[in-house]
């Protein structure tokens, strides 16, 4: 949908950044003939192939980011991709910020450029996570909660996430859809077989899109029977609807406005960029009130103890950090589209709401009413509302895969890809590309919504 | 360009020597050999519960032990004991939590990470108490999957040989 024509634009907050180019490598569930030096490798010459004026002697520094040292069997990990890259003596620095490291990667870049420090920064993330068996991954990934109350009950993210969205399902399906059920355990059970009916919707999108995404590591044309009877991993979230474990990078190149059009006559200009929080014990969230969106009011949220565990309110500041500097007051109608980090089929649902693409609490309605699907594509249910605001076009986290330190740079790639309209050229298919996008959102969530960040990429070009 | 999607095969066992370590070469699609080795790793980590053991010992006697703040005016009462208070930063004090609460969400794992795969399936309970602000993570047994729901009443069993871990507690349903 057309953006307004002008919208408010906040105080300056720094140097206008681009971004110029990107690059990410197949994502899949393991490149034995590639380590990590190589695959950051792969993705930075894909994306200067696509800008041929790069060269590492153009690059001021780089900020070089992977979620995990278990992983890669290598402390300091970073530095060999600095050294691989021939960045050398060159700044650079390592991101980490659990799932949202990726994120926190491209944000890191756009403040070298917006502070003056740098004219021209490479953004690079990936993680080997084929190097271990898969459970002894999940625990890993588990170490990153509480190791005193958390970790030692199962080590297990999938069971966090489960328990968010029973309660999220609780909160808005059992108290409202089925409210007339006088039968508690009755209405409970019939409000998470409508919850994960409507969570197998979204499982169906992104694994549907993803067929049009070559990089995407399980693109699949699924019914949602085929996701509600595909294995229980953590009741009530079956294996179609969590992302895999993945090995891959991805990089992006962000530069100052009068070093763009060096690179590129279609830069993406970075218009806004939020971070938020949370305690890092699902068990420590507050009670309290919901931090409003231009569009909301108190009283739309009332009886609602907020965020509880069915809510991410560092969802909800990084948006509201993001919106208000890219003067986005009506996400819906001035986003073209939104990459957010689908770990969980439960969690996009969440995030719709923390985003403000929905009220909270209508995330299940709006996921039926088809507004976050794309126009064109037949998904073997109505979408009706199809194209409205199409989240993840390319498949999310749940079928391009999630390997951690890339994946919120590839929601960046996939992003300047969409606005450039070079989608065709890159994938190889015209099916996900969006018509004439002028602007989008990224998202990439760590941990149980411990920090979250949101980026706003626009058009940078006529 | 198209990404190529990779296509791993196996191609031949190295030496027998190599082989007892699990090493093996790797061939993919266009003909590139990696040498595959294993590498054991383990550690005995020193752990300390620091200002949280408090809440550790206290499992051993039978005991939950929260923490409130101690700024009169705030006052915020924690399930899982934080020494210092979130809203405010005031130092908290310990309290007894009641032993009886009520599931605030549930779930049940049939996988966990590697370490507690032997243990599922396995039900998790977030436990809310009365006049606490915050919650508790804990197992739930003597119950199924079907037999769970959100606001059931549950009470606390204590493990009679602790581990000075979070698992010497867990909660059953109320009979």
């Amino acid at each position: 949908m057309a953006p307004p024509a002008r919208f408010p634009r906040p105080v300056s907050k720094g140097r206008r950044v681009y971004m110029v180019t990107g690059g990410v490598t197949k994502f899949a569930k393991a490149h034995p003939a590639m380590d990590f030096r190589l695959m950051v490798k792969r993705a930075y010459d894909y994306a200067a192939k696509d800008t041929p004026a790069l060269s590492p002697e153009r690059i001021d520094g780089t900020r070089i980011s992977y979620f995990s040292d278990h992983f890669s069997r290598q402390l300091k990990a970073a530095s060999m991709v600095q050294d691989f890259l021939g960045m050398n003596p060159k700044g650079s620095v390592r991101i980490e910020w659990g799932g949202a490291t990726g994120g926190e990667c491209f944000q890191a870049a756009y403040e070298a450029i917006a502070s003056g420090r740098m004219d021209v920064c490479l953004a690079a993330g990936y993680e080997t996570m084929s190097r271990v068996q898969t459970w002894k991954g999940n625990e890993f990934i588990a170490l990153a909660s509480d190791t005193n109350f958390d970790f030692p009950l199962g080590g297990f993210y999938t069971g966090y996430y489960a328990l968010m969205v029973q309660r999220h399902i609780y909160q808005y399906l059992r108290l409202r859809k089925f409210a007339d059920v006088s039968d508690e355990r009755e209405a409970q059970r019939l409000a998470i077989a409508e919850g994960s009916r409507i969570m197998g919707l979204v499982s169906v999108k992104n694994h549907l899109n993803a067929l049009h995404n070559p990089y995407a590591q399980y693109p699949k044309r699924l019914t949602v029977d085929d996701v509600l009877k595909s294995e229980m991993i953590s009741y009530p979230l079956t294996r179609e609807q969590i992302c895999t474990m993945s090995d891959g990078a991805a990089v992006a190149v962000l530069c100052s406005e009068e070093r763009a059009k060096e690179f590129t006559d279609r830069p993406v200009l970075v218009t806004g960029v939020g971070t938020g929080t949370d305690t890092m014990r699902l068990a420590d969230r507050p009670f309290g009130k919901v931090p409003l969106l231009p569009q909301e009011r108190a009283s739309d949220y009332e009886h609602l103890p907020y965020p509880g565990v069915h809510s991410f309110r560092a969802g909800r500041a990084a948006g509201l950090e993001a919106y208000r500097m890219a003067g986005i007051t009506d996400p819906v109608r001035q986003l073209d589209f939104v990459e957010l980090h689908d770990a969980y089929a439960s969690s996009e649902i969440q995030t719709y709401e923390d985003l403000g693409l929905c009220k909270y609490g209508e995330g299940y309605s709006f996921t039926e009413s088809g507004d976050p699907f794309l126009k064109g594509i037949d998904y073997g249910f109505p979408t009706p509302n199809a194209g409205r605001i199409p989240v993840n076009p390319s498949g999310g986290l749940i079928a391009c895969g999630h390997p951690v330190g890339a994946t919120g740079l590839m929601q960046a790639v996939f992003a300047f890809w969409q606005l450039q309209g070079t989608i065709p050229k890159h994938f190889g298919d015209k099916t996900l590309q969006l018509a004439a996008p002028k602007r989008g959102a990224i998202h990439s969530h760590a941990g149980t919504g411990s920090a979250v960040t949101v980026s706003i990429l626009e058009r940078g070009f006529r | 360009m198209r990404a190529r999607p990779p296509t791993y095969t196996k191609f031949r066992d190295v030496q027998a020597e190599l082989e007892k370590s699990g090493a093996a070469i790797f061939r993919d699609a266009d003909g590139v050999e990696s040498l595959i080795i294993h590498f054991p790793y383990s550690v005995n980590y020193i752990h300390s519960y620091a200002e949280d053991s408090t809440f550790f010992l206290g499992l051993a006697e039978g005991r939950l032990k929260g923490s409130k703040c101690r700024k009169v005016k705030c006052g915020y009462v924690y399930a899982t004991p934080r020494s210092h208070c979130m809203i405010c930063g005031t130092a908290t004090e310990w309290i007894d939590l009641p032993l009886e609460g009520r599931l605030h969400s549930w779930t049940t794992c049939h996988f966990g990470s590697e370490a507690f795969l032997k243990e599922t399936p396995y039900n998790l309970g977030l436990v809310e108490f009365k006049g606490v602000g915050s919650v508790l993570l804990a197992r739930l047994k003597e119950c199924v999957e079907s037999d769970l729901y959100i606001g059931m009443p549950v009470e606390a069993r204590f493990d009679p040989n602790p581990k000075y871990s979070i698992t010497d507690v867990w909660f059953v349903p109320v009979r």
